[in-house]
């Protein structure tokens, strides 16, 4: 019998093993490829030609890389997956299951029973490339960030649905003074969450455990998140000494079946493959020659703007202006008439304080000795994501929401801008300027945040620093075209356009054209350049990067201005803004001051409300003191005042709904959760059931720990979040011992007369059957999840009459009147609400303050959904009411798309009111995941757009922080502020 | 030139004139019974084009038109129409579109404004959309469908249908490659041929053909030993277009099983069922619950012709009848689960699992809604009550790599022969030997 090779080619790596015939390991490596998969692997075994020479071998190529290798060189390809169940059960025989992640793959392995083997769908990314992200993000190596873990005090609350929710998640921690120990520990927590729940789908994790994959091999860190929440020992959690080669390992032994060939031919067969490249898929490229790209670089160096003058020379005023951004700080310092003294732009490694700190102790030296101040600042402003932390740590003047600072620096270099894009690190914002107001706001959501760090993190995987890999990409003359959705995705179309054999030149272009498309159709929504304006600003650090430039230029086929300073645009306008203070005397923190500025920060968990907010409390010197994570200012030690706040309203009156009502509870207890439809017909289904003589038991309410109780048993990773959230639900109703489970499948809604039709959405009305078939608990109880129509008043009667007297052996005549009352118990509720948004829209006009219409669905009101949103919104001085307090003061009206869902319709009625309201706004709410807000959303735009309003969404997921969504009520205020002044 | 006339909602009407005038452009979903399909309504006087285009500027125009999180198949279905009106050598005045609007709480039913949206965005607001629906939304004076035009069309169906079914089981082991396409493209042209003609559209007739395409479909040389099979179901566009699913039997078969591929008939079916089934569960006019059930039973019977044929054949295994695929999805999911295919999908992966075919592809548009429930939502009881059963959910998306896909589709082949390994002894349905096809309606 000959030697067997195994050949594991992944995102990342490229392993090779050699087994001899007693299947012991002769030989393995691990390397990092940087997307020259063949090359690689023909280096290792031209490497090992000691061991194989003049030998014939049996050889099998494995790996999500590997396929093509194997194809293009006519060696045997084995699927991953099956060969590392393969080399499980050779090595490890009495395992019961494997979990195994990779570069860009997560694996699950179940044995026993029937062999189930899963791999994460195509929206899971993350897991060892999500990992060297967050590191790149935090300033670390990875090992780094795994000792770090080590030594963690506390767990945020990450997303862990995909990298791009971490991310997002991670960023404001950090910009706001949290542990990096912590973050760490916290990231290794998501990959855990992300693992078990989006692989194990039912199937209990238990028994013996086998870890597998460079990751899990490498990072003790990681390790010990999985075995404390799996709960695991010593011997049930296993992490093999070769657990980074087991694929490879598995395809060695595949390899036992198939004929041996001569090392030689190996050789051969993968050194001859090399010309078989196919790139299937490419684009125009950017620039045609040299001469092309001379031209370009002149006409955008050339378009002016400051002077940067030598700050020794200068005598005089100065104003400061600081961007503290998700990934970069900036700063510059201006003279009156807007010249450059001093500009700053660095990557903030995650501690924006102490940058800014080393800086401003730059900034005084260079401002003269501190008896001759040859230079005063007379003012400081901030803005950026970090701007509350910065602006409290430095005592700055003024802090401003981005927006309005990009505007500011747009209009300083073409007055008459209109339209304004900046890509940054972690951000994308655009936005429209008319009359002189920013009007229509666009940002990128959660989902589609392949900004500029994203574009660094592919450069560094691939061995490049971000400069010379965007210029890679200048002259290719066939870009890939790699798709314009998020991150993960845009992973997966780079490892095709591998297999496919493009180059790495190729690959920065259409990375690069991949960010301008993102931008262009997904986030600002534009069909033609038209749809943009006509004087274009571009800025944020990723235009330094002349491919996405031309790239830009191209797809909206129309020329932009570059500012020089584009990535320095926010803390410009800030320092523009600070300079339009006209202060006497700023209050920035003076050179002495500085001197012994100190800072620490601690994690902490507010206890004054169910919200339980994260905080990060962060201490300066002399006392000082700054709190962030909050939503209310209850931990600052202040009570807080609430302005009234319908959502607020309706969610207690919600919860107040359960008990033996006006029957005497004798029939028994009826467990409903608290999710979904239920925010909307529970004063229905109360009613009807105490009046038959049930007790209602609510579900608990909702919150992080309910969703991760259910989290194990969720069959689809994309669903929305209300929905994911059921399943905690009714396992907690199975827990509390309720006699029954009652939640209805509900097609159709209420028919309220607005729309054309009255449907729920899919999700909504057939969750409950989705429940059953996947939550196993709910076995131990009786689940009852019927088809009732409830917009159908007369019929319901009869059917719920039937229904309930099969079940409960309930006489007709009583469920009728019970249904009457029921219908009667909503009405009233409907009424009630109404007449309080009323009563609220009364009292906000008379004290003058503006009013907030929050359309969403009736869900959108549980504060595990809406984060406390609408704490947020009172607290910014805005009155709240809901979609469907005003929607019925409309009429119905032909639609440009077809308005068949009831709540739906109620949010384009609520739009049609707000436009002729000159003191209200909308702001519409949508969870990540919902497919039908792709279609309401554009009308909704429409709607508001058309009738002089603003548009904003608020998109929202299991992500806990509020940062973006700060970001776009201030915007949003700042908008209706500058639209006040004439 | 045609006039631009709308209705009172401001809708762009298809007028008599532009009927006379006016190419209309069709999305093509199914090859074999769009290409009928497109024959019959030449027969009705219009004129008409299907379009087979499929390239990456599909994609890409879908995209520039089509708000992003849209599902899949609506960007595709709007960037292929718009990308051959654009650059398909049309005069865009002379242009309108055909779109199939299926109604139902999906997102689907959007298509048409999505479509209507696209092209305001485009500046081509002035070119008809002409709604191909059976629920009597948007009626256009140019365009209806008559009833003797359905009763045709229920018959290309079915012969779709019977022709895809029989070329699936030949195609992977035909000697010479390409035989089976060749055989598809001569009885698509002697359908239509007939159907010009007047002929195959009774039921007397349509037993004939079916009996006649077994028999021709039968004769095709073969060889080999019974290939894994794999069952393809899914949301209709991507499970049938193989613009929506990158050529998934292409692959399928390049990976050397056999798929199988539920047919069309019983998603119209089971459109036509949720009309009765809405009535039964919340009420609503009798006569509606007739006259959907008159129709009902009509199609059925011409699906029982067909599966008696394929049985007599003595050569092809025969799909189950739609009330067998209603009753193996009891215990799954209830008769109003209706949006999108609803419980129907969940039915064919049961009755592909109880036919043999245990290893199943379940594609979806990213995000599809209803698939959460009907396709993924329900993997788990099957796994739990059939541990044998091996279902993979595919998304298809702009951004979903092929890469990705078929390597999960790579995994559970894998697991099919691991599976078929582990298997314990049980009947296994050994593919009858190849005999003489005996015509089941040889004395009609």
């Amino acid at each position: 019998m000959s030697l067997r090779v195994g050949i594991d080619i992944g995102s990342t790596t490229v392993k090779v093993v050699v087994l001899s015939e007693q299947d012991k390991l002769l030989f393995r490596s691990y390397e990092r490829h940087f997307s020259k998969t063949r090359e690689r692997a023909l280096e290792t075994l031209n490497s090992i030609r000691d061991l194989l020479a003049g030998q014939e071998i049996k050889v099998t190529i494995t790996g999500s890389a590997g396929l093509g290798v194997a194809d293009a060189a006519g060696i045997d390809f084995v699927q991953e997956v099956y060969a590392t169940a393969a080399a499980v059960n050779t090595y490890i025989p009495d395992t019961d299951a494997v979990i195994e992640l990779g570069g860009e793959d997560a694996k699950i392995i179940f044995f026993g029973g029937a062999l189930e083997e899963r791999m994460n769908g195509s929206c899971a990314g993350g897991t060892g490339a999500f990992i060297d992200q967050m590191a790149t993000l935090m300033n670390v190596t990875v090992s780094e960030l795994d000792e770090l873990s080590l030594k963690h005090e506390k767990i945020y609350p990450i997303a862990s649905r995909c990298g791009v929710f971490a991310k997002s998640d991670i960023q404001p921690i950090l910009n706001q003074g949290g542990r990096k120990e912590d973050i760490a520990a916290s990231i290794f927590q998501a990959v855990v969450d992300q693992t078990v729940a989006g692989l194990t789908q039912g199937r209990e994790l238990k028994g013996k455990i086998v870890f597998l994959g460079g990751p899990l091999h490498f990072l003790m860190g990681l390790r010990q998140r999985f075995v404390e929440t799996l709960k695991l020992d010593g011997d049930h959690a296993v992490f093999p000494a070769d657990g980074d080669c087991f694929a490879a390992m598995g395809a060695a032994l595949c390899a036992t079946d198939y004929a041996p060939v001569p090392f030689e031919t190996v050789l051969k067969k993968l050194e001859d493959s090399a010309n078989t490249a196919t790139v299937v898929d490419t684009m125009p490229p950017l620039f045609t020659g040299r001469e092309e790209y001379e031209a370009f670089l002149e006409r955008h160096n050339s378009a002016g703007g400051p002077d940067l003058l030598p700050i020794n020379g200068y005598n005089g005023d100065a104003y400061l202006g600081i961007d503290a951004g998700s990934t970069t700080t900036k700063i510059v310092l201006i003279t009156a008439g807007g010249d450059l003294l001093y500009q700053y732009y660095h990557s903030n490694q995650g501690n924006p304080v102490a940058i800014v700190l080393e800086q401003l102790k730059e900034i005084y030296k260079l401002c003269g000795l501190p008896y001759d101040n040859h230079i005063v600042i007379k003012g400081a402003a901030v803005t950026g994501y970090g701007e509350d932390l910065i602006k409290n740590a430095f005592s700055c003047d003024l802090g401003l929401v981005e927006t309005m600072a990009h505007y500011k620096a747009a209009a300083f270099f073409d007055p008459q801008v209109d339209f304004i894009i900046d890509i940054g690190g972690q951000d994308m914002k655009c936005f429209k300027i008319r009359n002189g107001a920013v009007d229509s706001i666009m940002l990128n959501e959660a989902c589609s945040s392949g900004c500029g760090s994203f574009i660094e993190t592919f450069a560094k995987a691939l061995g490049y620093e971000i400069e010379d890999f965007a210029k890679l990409g200048l002259f290719t003359q066939k870009p890939v075209n790699l798709g314009s959705r998020c991150t993960v995705f845009m992973n997966s179309s780079v490892k095709q356009a591998q297999k496919d054999g493009a180059s790495v030149e190729d690959i920065s272009a259409g990375l690069s054209i991949s960010i301008v498309k993102n931008a262009i159709y997904k986030v600002i929504r534009a069909a033609s350049a038209d749809d943009l304006g006509r004087h274009i600003v571009v800025q944020g650090g990723t235009f330094y990067n002349d491919a996405v430039l031309r790239a830009f230029e191209q797809e909206i086929g129309r020329e932009v201005t570059r500012p020089d300073i584009a990535g320095s645009m926010g803390a410009f306008g800030a320092a523009l803004a600070a300079r339009d203070l006209h202060l006497e005397k700023s209050a920035l923190l003076s050179r002495e001051a500085l001197e012994h500025f100190t800072h620490t920060a601690k994690p902490a968990t507010c206890g004054l409300c169910t919200n339980h907010c994260s905080l990060t409390v962060n201490s300066f010197d002399g006392g000082r003191r700054f709190v962030s994570g909050n939503r209310c200012s209850r931990p600052l030690g202040e009570e807080p005042s609430r302005l009234p706040d319908l959502m607020r309203y309706k969610y207690a009156k919600l919860r107040a709904l359960h008990g033996t009502g006006s029957g005497d509870g004798s029939r028994g207890k009826i467990g409903i959760p608290f999710g979904l439809n239920m925010y909307e017909n529970l004063p229905f289904w109360f009613e009807l059931f105490t009046r038959l003589n049930f007790e209602v038991v609510l579900s608990p309410e909702s919150s992080r720990k309910l969703y991760l109780k259910g989290q194990r048993t969720i069959p689809s990773d994309t669903v929305c979040y209300p929905a994911k959230l059921l399943h905690g639900h009714v396992e907690a109703l199975v827990e509390a011992g309720v006699d029954a489970i009652f939640y209805p499948c509900m097609p159709y809604n209420f028919d309220e007369g607005a729309g054309d039709n009255n449907y729920n959405c899919p999700v909504v009305a057939y969750y409950p059957e989705l429940l059953a078939a996947n939550v196993p608990e709910l076995k131990q109880t009786r689940y009852l999840y019927p088809y009732f129509g409830l917009h159908r008043p007369r019929d319901m009667e009869r059917k719920a009459g039937e229904w309930f007297f099969n079940e409960f052996h309930i006489p007709k005549r009583e469920t009728a009147a019970a249904v009457k009352a029921a219908y009667t118990a909503y009405d009233a509720y409907k009424n009630d609400l109404r007449s309080t948004g009323r009563a609220y829209i009364d009292r906000a006009r008379a004290e003058g303050r503006p009013i907030l219409v929050v359309a969403g669905r009736p869900y959108h009101m549980d504060p595990e959904i809406n984060h406390g949103i609408n704490d947020l919104i009172t607290s910014y001085g805005f009155v709240l009411v809901t979609e469907d307090a005003v929607a019925w003061l409309e009429d119905k009206a032909p639609r440009h798309v077809l308005n068949q869902w009831t709540y739906h319709a109620r949010m384009y009625n609520a739009a049609r009111y707000v436009c002729a309201q000159p003191d209200m706004e909308v702001i519409q709410l949508v969870s990540f995941g919902c497919g039908i807000d792709a279609i309401t959303g554009d009308e909704m735009r429409s709607i508001l757009e058309t009738g002089g309003k603003l548009y904003t969404q608020l998109k929202i997921d299991d992500i806990n922080n509020l940062g973006a969504v700060k970001i776009r009520i201030r915007s949003l205020m700042a908008a209706i502020e500058a639209r006040k002044i004439p | 030139m045609a006039k631009l006339v709308y209705d009172n909602t401001g809708r762009l009407l298809f007028t008599r004139e532009m009927k006379e005038e006016y190419t209309l452009l069709m999305p093509q979903m199914l090859p074999v019974h769009f290409g009928m399909m497109k024959k019959l309504l030449e027969c009705e006087g219009y004129k008409v084009d299907m379009l087979t285009t499929n390239h990456r500027g599909i994609v890409d125009e879908g995209l520039k038109y089509v708000h992003n999180d849209t599902c899949y198949p609506a960007l595709l279905v709007i960037g292929q129409l718009i990308d051959a009106v654009k650059h398909g050598g049309y005069d865009p005045h002379k242009v309108g579109l055909l779109i199939t609007q299926t109604g139902g709480g999906c997102r689907a039913s959007n298509y048409i404004h999505l479509l209507r949206k696209a092209l305001e965005k485009a500046d081509m607001a002035y070119i008809p959309v002409v709604s191909v629906n059976l629920s009597g939304l948007e009626k256009n004076p140019g365009f209806s469908l008559t009833l003797p035009f359905v009763r045709k069309a229920v018959y290309a169906m079915m012969y779709g249908d019977i022709i895809v079914n029989v070329a699936n089981q030949v195609r992977p082991y035909e000697v010479e490659p390409g035989s089976a396409d060749a055989m598809i493209d001569t009885w698509s042209q002697r359908l239509v041929d007939g159907f010009q003609a007047g002929k195959g559209m009774s039921r007397r007739q349509m037993r004939a053909n079916f009996d006649e395409i077994c028999s021709d479909f039968a004769a095709i040389p073969v060889a080999g030993d019974p290939k894994i099979r794999v069952g393809v179901v899914g949301e209709i566009y991507v499970k049938f277009a193989p613009l929506g699913n990158n050529n998934l039997e292409k692959f399928l078969l390049s990976e050397g099983v056999e798929p199988v591929v539920p047919g069309l008939t019983d998603f119209i079916i089971f459109k036509i069922y949720n009309r009765v089934a809405d009535v039964e569960l919340y009420g609503g006019k009798w006569i509606k619950k007739a006259g959907c059930t008159l129709f009902m039973r009509y199609i059925e019977a011409c699906q029982r012709d067909m599966i008696a044929a394929l049985e007599q054949s003595g050569r092809f295994r025969a799909p189950g009848t739609f009330q067998d695929l209603h009753n193996l999805v009891r215990g799954y999911l209830g008769d109003g689960n209706k949006m999108g295919e609803g419980w129907l999908l969940t039915a064919e992966m049961l009755e592909l699992i109880h036919s043999g075919t245990n290893n199943i592809v379940c594609t979806q548009p990213f995000g599809c809604l209803p698939n959460h429930i009907v396709g993924k939502g329900m993997i788990r009881k099957l796994k739990d009550e059939y541990p044998y059963s091996n279902v993979v959910a595919i998304d298809y998306d702009p951004g979903a790599t092929r890469i990705n896909q078929e390597n999960r589709i790579k995994l559970m082949l894998a697991n099919a022969k691991g599976l078929a390994r582990q298997e314990p002894v049980r009947p296994r349905e050994e593919p009858q030997a190849v005999r003489e096809p005996q015509l089941a309606h040889a004395n009609i």
